[in-house]
Parts: structure tokens; C-alpha cells; sequence
């Protein structure tokens, strides 16, 4: 059953590749996607989801998706979706919209393809599959440097997988399976030596995807550049299976070399939040900001996995790392989405040619604003519980005899971060929408129905979470 | 039918075509092609009823003295079909090739001086179907330079193309060269072991007598043998004719250069390296010089890569990138009898390689043909002109690279896995750093593909051979990627 959620994409990417219409095309397979996760996510205890083909015989492999626990429920439902908002909001130039469209769609069947995968192979393949569309269509309808954006995420994102590979193939090699069921299970013999070059491998492997500091330049040119369906199906899913992956693999099978690299991985999350902060707020175009932000935000997540690798039986931890997750992925689609209509309006993403845009579109003005409030952390939005639960799980390990440890440390450290991200996104905001009325900004028609449903989608999951996390967190338990 | 009839058949059909297109007269020469193909295919069919004597031991042929020389098992059977099916594909690829062919031999503009190229792959193929089944060395030797002759000819075939007369310069001085080690090795392995034949030093390394036999100039002997293989699958340190004649050949030509004769040079080493790594005797030595051979071989080619802007020469290196491949699945050596043996990942890349190899030497050939050019920037803004082709180009070249769900990566997969179980950890650190460098420098042309403006926007017209071919390999790429099934039956 599951292989259908990933074959739906798919599927769809063939149709529109001979001739069906792209976008309708596009609309409906997201559409009938997020009712199957919905439904599966509703269900998945249900072992009728779980498939599996094999492959080959020696060594064995499946082509195998199943739900190993509530994680690939929350990224299959998160992808599912933000691709609907994606390909509802996306607006392709003109006669190309086969190609844009048609990766869309590729791009989040990748994305399902590795999060409800059971086997690592598939994980990993499924994973590059998506992040082939993400290149060409950067290169291909990017905006500005488009072609050195592209380049430069083709080498990171290349170089980063072929590590993270290594990483694997070494895991598989001492659990002597690929089934990732197995793999943990078996996970008791591997030696600490092992344990502690396959956590570094893992942890710049599946931090280069995830943009963790100082692997990290890549990301906000390739943001700003990219497509605004890419943007937002790339920073908003894609990116979360380097934590996907070290969650599922990393924290269970490798615990002791984790441990070893605690430190570093602190210093490197704190250079995400306040390193990549602070180049955050000094950023002069929204796309550039946006792009930027998210790489900052990437560090909270870092945080509760590493909260998860100082105290492996943290309660709160592991939630935490996914329902920031969650919350990011949908606000900065959001986020993406919005500034793709502002720049379609006005024609521009530079602060300082925007002004006063509210008093033309004040509804775009609204769902703008309760966007960057989300992506700021105000409580009644996901990413308050998520960040909430992160900055609490961070103190499940004090000790009150020792005093703080590193990883309260670099927690206080951390909570700076979110002043500075109320600093860009208030300062971005007031640039754009309030003020005089710029010479770009006036006259621009507000933001019409069609745009407004998958921001108002977006922004009801936010809001549902937000107020319930119960939602996901019952997935979790 | 007893195995050898389908070399004897390919032969045939080589001379008879060569005849008829001397005698018959025409204007045309794409038919000589086209019955080339279909007696290929026939001879295809023809491989599923080969059988050899243990298979049919009453009857008379089995008990010829000649499978003393010549062996019929899986192994053979598969770089049969192997040859065939590459044969196929570029006498194919030269049907369409013919405009070029014609425009650098005796008449430019007529076709009267191209009929031969397109009968002779037909005898590399007998040559390369010969070498699968050889036990012996001097039928493999003989085999080997037919495949060899025939080369010097196809390569050189342009003769008013400098390009190419230099490319067959180049090949046939360092052919010979390769031949003299080759047969000098052959000549060291006789005076040791006293016979020619393989399963019988195969017998003699294993029993008592062992001990007899002079280590050293046995290795002697097998190191030269090494090395004139070399010559034939672009392993260092025979490496350096590769650019030059894969850039001057006709491109059908060199699709077979790099598929063809690479396949055969693998068969033989891998038949030929077998009784040795099977000994004690000779194992140790044998390996470590594989592994530095495969190192050697995959930073040479990886490296020299990235700076190339000919895409033809970019294919050359990357022919030298993958024999580096191919021989770390060899210097992780699992006997015949394991389950994932060596020979099996060998023969499974070739056959992967096969189709990604030719469906990009099919692509670049139409480029040659319509926009004049083999530079990188010759594929500019294809995919804003031919998007469909662009797409099969961009699947072909990721296959190469070795990217998930193609049937490149599986490939690659097998010899990381051969080596995580021999643990050559070295090694595994040069494949990744090489598999890294192969991720760029097929992206560059995949770039241009995409992101370059077209030079004008007249679109590619595939003419219907190749457009089939192309779709059939891409489509087989993706298949196999996803389920590799059918190859590994063909192995069983």
C-alpha cells in the first residue's frame, strides 16, 4: 500500500513527461497523496502498509517501504503536504511547465520513496533520486547566479552523499544486513573504534544535506535561487532527511561514537545558530534571508539530537527533533511560497525597493506576518512547541551536583538565537510591508484565492499543531 | 550444436558480407549494416541451443581434441551474448554513422570506400566470442590479436581524417608493444609450468608438485601477461594511448574500443588470473599488484578527467576510471565457487557499462553528425531543444556516475561491497574519492545539457535506429537499476 504513496508521484512525472497537463496533473496526484497520508497516518499500525519486493538475493535487498514507528508517518504526511502547497502555489514560466511541474513531483516522490523506505539501500537511493531534479531545476529556471547556485549545490549535496554512503555501506558491512529493522536490532556488536569513524562519517555526511555550519554555504544561494516549488519541497522535506537519518540510524546504532563527537557537534550547531544568525540579519534580499534562516534554524534540530546523544533515553528529545522538524518544514514552505508571490507582484525581493506593500495586499500582509511569526517561535504556532520542547529536553540531562553540562551550555547560548531571529524577520517584515509605500509596491494587486489556499493550508496545520501537539506526539508515543 | 558453430557462423557472415559488398554494386553502403545486425541477432538466438560436451557427451563432436582449447560454462555463454550484443549496437551505430565515414575516406561525398567498416566488427566479435571459451593460451593469444588486427583497421578507417590516422598510428605501435609483453609473458609461464594450458596449471598449482615450480619467473611472466591485458581493458601503466585514440577513432569505433574489447580483455584476465589466485603459491603477490593496478588505474582516470572538454576524451578517461573499478572487484578476489565471486561483479558492471557506454556513444554521434562538433559545449542547451533526448542523456551519464536507482550504481555497489568484505580499506578510500570525482565531472556535461543557452534552436532529428537504441538502453539503465535481476540469471 505504501508503495503506492511513492509510485503516485511518480507516476504522475511519466504522465506529464508524455503529454497529460502539467499542472492539473501535478494538483491531482498531490491531492490523492495527502488523502493516502492521511489515511495512513490514521492507520499505520495497520500492517497492511508495510511492502516489500525483493531485489536480489545475495546481498539481500528489498525494495521495502513500511512504517518502523511514528517519525515516517510525520515526514510522509509533511511531504505530502507541503508538495500540494507546492504545486498549488508554484506558477511556471511560460511553456515550461512539463519540467517544472513534472521535478516537483519527482522531487517529492524522492523524498517519500527514502522516509517510508525500510531498507537502507532504497533510503539512500530514493533520497539522490530527489535531489536530481533539485540540481537541474536550480540550473534551469533558477533566478540570479542560478548557474553558480546550482553548481555549488550540485558539489556540496554530491560530495556529502558519497560520505554519508561510506558511513552506510561500513554500517551495513559490520550489522552484515541492509533491512534498517535489522540493522538496529543487530546493533549491539559494533566496536567502539568502528562506532566512532562511522558516526563521523555520518554526522558530515547527513550534515552536509542538512546544511550543518560549516557545510552549510550552499544552501541559501540555492534557496534564493531555486524555483519557488524547489525552495519550498527542498528546505522544507528534502533537508530533513539528514536528522531523518540520523535519528533512525545514526542515534540507535552508533550511540557511543556519537558521544565521542558531542563537543564538536555543539560548537558546529552554535555556528548554525549565531554565526549563521548573525549573517542572517545582515542579509539585503528576502530570498537570501529566507535561505539563511533556515540553515539557522537547522541548529535547534541539531540540538535536540544532541540532547538525544548526551542522555539516549531522553524522553523529550526525540519528539522534539521531529516536531521542529514538522514545524520548520511547513513554515519555511510557507515562507518560500509567500516570498514567490511577493516577488511575482512587485518584482523584486530587495528590502530596500519594497515598502509599505500592506496597504495594497493586506492579505498577503496577514498570512506573511503569521508566517514570520511561526518561523520566530510565537506560542500558538508549531515551531513554539517544537522549540519549546527542544530548549526543555537540552535540560533532562542537568545535573544539579556538576553544574551545567556542554549541552546546557551551548542550550543558554542558544536561546540568544531566538532574539535574533525576531530581529530579521520583525526588521524583514517591517521593510516590506510597512513604512512609506516604495515605487515598486504601489498599485500591486493583493494576493488572489488560488494563491491563498495553499498558504492557508499550510498555516491551519501550523495552527492545529501549535495548539494540539498531541497530534503528532501521539504518533510518537 | 556444439558452442564453437556460432564463432564459425560469425566468421562466416563476416566474409560473405565482405565479398558481397565488393561484388554487388551500390550507391549505399547502410545494407551491408543492416545484414550484419540481422545475422548478429540470429546468432543471438542461436547462443541459447550452444552446448558443450559434458552437456552431450555421446555425441561425436565432444570428443574433438578441441576443447582442449576451448570451454563452454555460464561465463562463456554470457561474454558471448556480450559480444554480440555490442557488435549489434555498433554496426548499428555505424549505419547511422555513414555520412561522416564517407566524408573522410576514397570519394568524400560517396559511400563506395566505407563497406568494409561496417562488415569487420564482425571478426572482432568471432575474436572477442573466442576468447570468452579460450583455455589455453595460445588460442587465447589468437583470439586476442584478431580482435587486436581488426582494431588497426577500424581505427584508422578515416584515412583522410589526420585525427584518425594518428589514432591508428598510435593504437598499432602500442598494440605491438602490448603483444610483445603479452607473448613474452606467455613464453615465461610456458618455461615454468611447462604447458600452455590453463586448467592444467590450474592442476599443477594445486597438487604436490607446487613445489617444482620456480616462483619467480613465474610471477615474472605473469606480471608481463598482466600487463599486455592491460594494454586491452586501459588499466595503468598501458593507459596512455586511450585519450588519443578514443578522440581520433570513428565514434562507433570507439564505443566498441570501450565495451567490446574492454569485455574481452577482462574475460581473459579473469580466466587467465583464476589458477594462479587460486594457489598459494602466487595468490599474495597477484593481488597486492591488482590492487595497485586498480588504485592506480582509478586515480589516473578520475583525476585526468575533470579537466577534459572534449567530451569524447572525457568518455576516454572514463573508460580508464572504470577498468579501475573492474579491477578493485578483481583485487577483491572471491573464487568462482563463492556465491558474489568476482568474476560474477566483473562480468555484471561490463554488462551495466554495456548499456550506458553505447547509449551515450549513440548520443554523441548524432551530436558529431548534426552540430559538428565533440566539445562539451557542443551539448549546450540540449535540453531546451531535444528535451527527451536530453533527459535519456542525463539518465545515461548519472548511470555512469553511479547514481542510485540506475543500473550504474548497482554496479559500483557490487565492487564496494566485494571490497568491505576483503577489506581494503585503502582502496575503498581511493573508489570513494573516485566515485566522488566521477559525481563532477559527468555533471559538467550534464550541465551543459541543461543550463546552457542552445547555440541556435534547430532541434536534434534522431533518425529512427538510433532513437530506438537510445530508448532502449535508457529504459534498460532504469530497469536494471531497480531490479537487476535478469543480468544476475544470465550469470546463475
Amino acid at each position: 500500500m505504501l508503495a503506492l504513496l511513492v509510485f503516485i508521484p511518480i507516476a504522475a512525472f511519466i504522465a506529464i513527461l508524455f503529454g497529460a497537463p502539467a499542472r492539473l496533473t501535478a494538483i491531482g496526484a498531490a491531492a490523492v497523496n495527502l488523502a493516502l497520508a492521511l489515511y495512513a497516518a490514521a492507520s499505520w499500525h495497520c500492517t497492511s502498509w508495510a511492502f516489500s519486493v525483493p531485489v536480489l538475493a545475495k546481498p539481500a535487498l528489498n525494495l521495502a517501504f513500511g512504517f518502523p514507528d511514528g517519525m515516517s508517518v510525520i515526514m510522509v504526511l509533511l511531504t505530502a503536504i507541503v508538495t500540494l502547497a507546492a504545486v498549488l502555489s508554484g506558477q511556471a514560466p511560460e511553456g515550461r511547465d512539463k519540467l517544472y511541474f513534472g521535478s516537483s513531483l519527482l522531487l517529492s516522490g524522492g523524498a517519500l520513496g527514502a522516509f517510508a523506505a525500510t531498507d537502507l539501500f532504497f533510503f539512500y537511493a530514493f533520497h539522490e533520486l530527489a535531489l536530481i531534479p533539485t540540481f537541474l531545476m536550480i540550473g534551469i529556471l533558477g533566478r540570479g547566479e542560478r548557474r553558480a547556485a546550482a553548481w555549488k549545490i550540485t558539489i556540496y549535496l554530491g560530495l556529502g552523499s558519497i560520505v554519508l554512503l561510506a558511513g552506510l555501506v561500513w554500517l551495513a558491512n559490520l550489522t552484515g544486513t541492509f533491512d534498517m529493522g535489522k540493522m538496529v536490532a543487530a546493533a549491539g556488536g559494533i566496536e567502539p573504534a568502528a562506532q566512532k569513524g562511522i558516526a563521523a562519517l555520518l554526522i558530515v555526511g547527513f550534515g552536509t544535506l542538512v546544511s550543518l555550519f560549516p557545510f552549510h554555504s550552499w544552501a541559501a544561494p540555492a534557496y534564493a535561487s531555486a524555483p519557488a516549488p524547489i525552495a519550498m519541497l527542498h528546505a522544507g522535506v528534502l533537508k530533513k532527511f539528514g536528522l531523518y537519518g540520523l535519528l533512525r540510524l545514526a542515534i540507535p546504532l552508533v550511540p557511543d561514537g556519537l558521544q565521542a563527537w558531542l563537543n564538536p557537534l555543539l560548537i558546529l550547531l552554535l555556528g548554525n545558530i549565531l554565526w549563521v544568525g548573525y549573517v542572517t540579519v545582515a542579509q539585503k534580499r528576502l530570498d537570501l534571508l529566507l535561505g539563511n534562516s533556515s540553515v539557522m534554524h537547522m541548529g535547534y534540530i541539531f540540538l535536540a539530537i544532541a540532547a538525544l546523544i548526551a542522555m539516549p533515553d531522553n524522553p523529550l528529545a526525540r519528539s522534539a527533533a521531529i516536531v521542529l522538524m514538522f514545524a520548520h518544514g511547513i513554515s519555511i514552505a510557507l515562507l518560500f511560497g509567500l516570498a514567490d508571490r511577493i516577488e511575482r507582484s512587485t518584482g523584486s525581493l530587495d528590502l530596500a525597493d519594497l515598502g509599505g506593500l500592506a496597504k495594497a495586499t493586506p492579505a498577503l500582509a496577514f498570512l506573511f506576518g503569521i508566517a514570520a511569526m511561526a518561523s520566530i517561535g510565537l506560542p500558538g504556532l508549531a515551531n513554539f512547541a517544537g522549540e519549546v520542547l527542544v530548549f526543555l529536553s537540552a535540560f533532562k540531562s542537568y545535573n544539579g551536583t556538576t553544574g551545567l553540562g556542554p549541552v546546557q551550555l551551548a542550550c543558554i547560548l542558544s536561546i540568544w538565537g531566538v532574539v535574533i531571529s525576531a530581529v530579521y524577520m520583525l526588521r524583514a517584515y517591517r521593510n516590506i510591508f510597512q513604512g512609506p509605500v516604495a515605487g515598486l509596491t504601489a498599485g500591486v494587486p493583493d494576493i488572489p484565492l488560488t494563491d491563498r489556499i495553499p498558504a492557508i493550508l499550510l498555516i491551519v496545520t501550523l495552527l492545529a499543531v501549535g495548539l494540539y501537539p498531541n497530534l503528532l506526539l501521539n504518533l510518537l508515543n | 550444436m556444439p558452442a564453437y558453430y556460432l564463432e564459425a557462423l560469425t566468421v562466416t557472415l563476416g566474409i560473405v558480407l565482405l565479398m558481397a559488398e565488393a561484388f554487388v554494386p551500390s550507391q549505399s553502403k547502410g545494407w551491408v549494416g543492416m545484414a550484419a545486425a540481422v545475422g548478429l541477432v540470429a546468432i543471438l538466438g542461436l547462443t541459447c541451443l550452444a552446448i558443450g560436451p559434458d552437456a552431450k557427451p555421446a555425441a561425436a563432436w565432444a570428443h574433438w581434441p578441441l576443447w582442449n582449447f576451448y570451454s563452454f560454462d555460464t561465463l562463456a555463454r554470457f561474454y558471448k551474448i556480450f559480444a554480440l550484443v555490442s557488435t549489434l549496437l555498433v554496426v548499428l551505430m555505424a549505419v547511422d554513422y555513414r555520412t561522416i565515414l564517407a566524408r573522410f575516406t576514397d570519394h568524400p561525398g560517396s559511400e563506395s570506400g566505407t563497406g568494409e567498416y561496417h562488415a569487420l566488427p564482425l571478426f572482432a566479435c568471432a575474436g572477442m566470442m573466442w576468447l570468452a571459451s579460450a583455455r589455453d593460451l595460445a588460442g587465447a593469444f589468437v583470439a586476442l590479436e584478431l580482435v587486436t588486427i581488426t582494431f588497426y583497421i577500424l581505427v584508422a578507417y578515416m584515412r583522410r581524417n589526420v585525427g584518425s590516422l594518428e589514432a591508428g598510428v598510435k593504437y598499432l605501435i602500442l598494440g605491438a608493444l602490448s603483444t610483445g609483453f603479452l607473448v613474452y609473458g606467455i613464453a615465461w609461464i610456458y618455461g615454468t609450468t611447462h604447458t600452455l594450458n590453463l586448467d592444467v596449471i590450474g592442476g599443477l598449482l594445486h597438487d604436490g608438485r607446487a613445489e617444482q615450480i620456480h616462483r619467480t619467473p613465474l610471477l615474472f611472466g605473469i606480471a608481463l601477461v598482466m600487463v599486455g591485458l592491460g594494454f586491452k581493458i586501459g588499466a595503468v601503466p598501458m593507459q596512455v594511448w586511450i585519450p588519443d585514440v578514443y578522440q581520433g577513432a570513428p565514434t562507433p569505433t570507439t564505443a566498441f574500443l570501450s565495451v567490446g574489447s574492454k569485455a574481452a580483455g577482462f574475460i581473459l584476465l579473469m580466466r587467465f588470473l583464476e589458477p594462479f589466485l587460486g594457489s598459494e603459491l602466487t595468490r599474495k603477490p597477484v593481488l597486492t599488484l591488482l590492487l595497485i593496478l586498480a588504485c592506480a588505474t582509478l586515480l589516473f582516470g578520475n583525476l585526468a578527467a575533470i579537466p577534459q572538454t572534449n567530451f569524447k576524451r572525457l568518455l576516454a578517461y572514463s573508460s580508464i576510471a572504470h577498468a579501475g573499478f573492474l579491477l578493485l572487484a578483481l583485487a577483491a578476489w572471491q573464487p568462482f565457487a563463492a556465491e558474489l565471486n568476482s568474476a560474477k561483479v566483473v562480468s555484471f558492471y561490463l554488462a551495466t557499462y554495456l548499456l550506458m557506454t553505447l547509449g551515450v556513444f549513440f548520443i554523441l554521434a548524432q551530436v558529431r553528425i548534426q552540430r559538428g562538433g565533440e566539445a562539451i559545449s557542443d551539448f549546450n542547451g540540449l535540453g531546451k531543444t531535444n528535451p527527451q533526448l536530453a533527459l535519456a542523456l542525463t539518465v545515461l551519464l548519472a548511470a555512469l556516475a553511479g547514481v542510485p536507482l540506475t543500473a550504474g550504481f548497482i554496479g559500483k555497489f557490487f565492487v564496494f561491497y566485494l571490497a568491505v568484505e576483503a577489506h581494503l580499506w585503502w582502496a575503498l578510500g581511493i573508489a570513494t574519492l573516485a566515485a566522488a570525482t566521477g559525481f563532477y565531472y559527468y555533471f559538467k556535461v550534464i550541465r551543459a545539457v541543461w543550463w546552457m543557452p542552445p547555440p541556435h534552436d534547430t532541434p536534434l532529428t534522431l533518425p529512427p535506429i538510433s532513437k530506438a537504441c537510445i530508448a532502449v538502453l535508457t529504459l534498460l539503465v532504469l530497469l536494471f537499476g531497480i531490479w537487476p535481476q535478469p543480468i544476475w540469471m544470465l550469470l546463475q
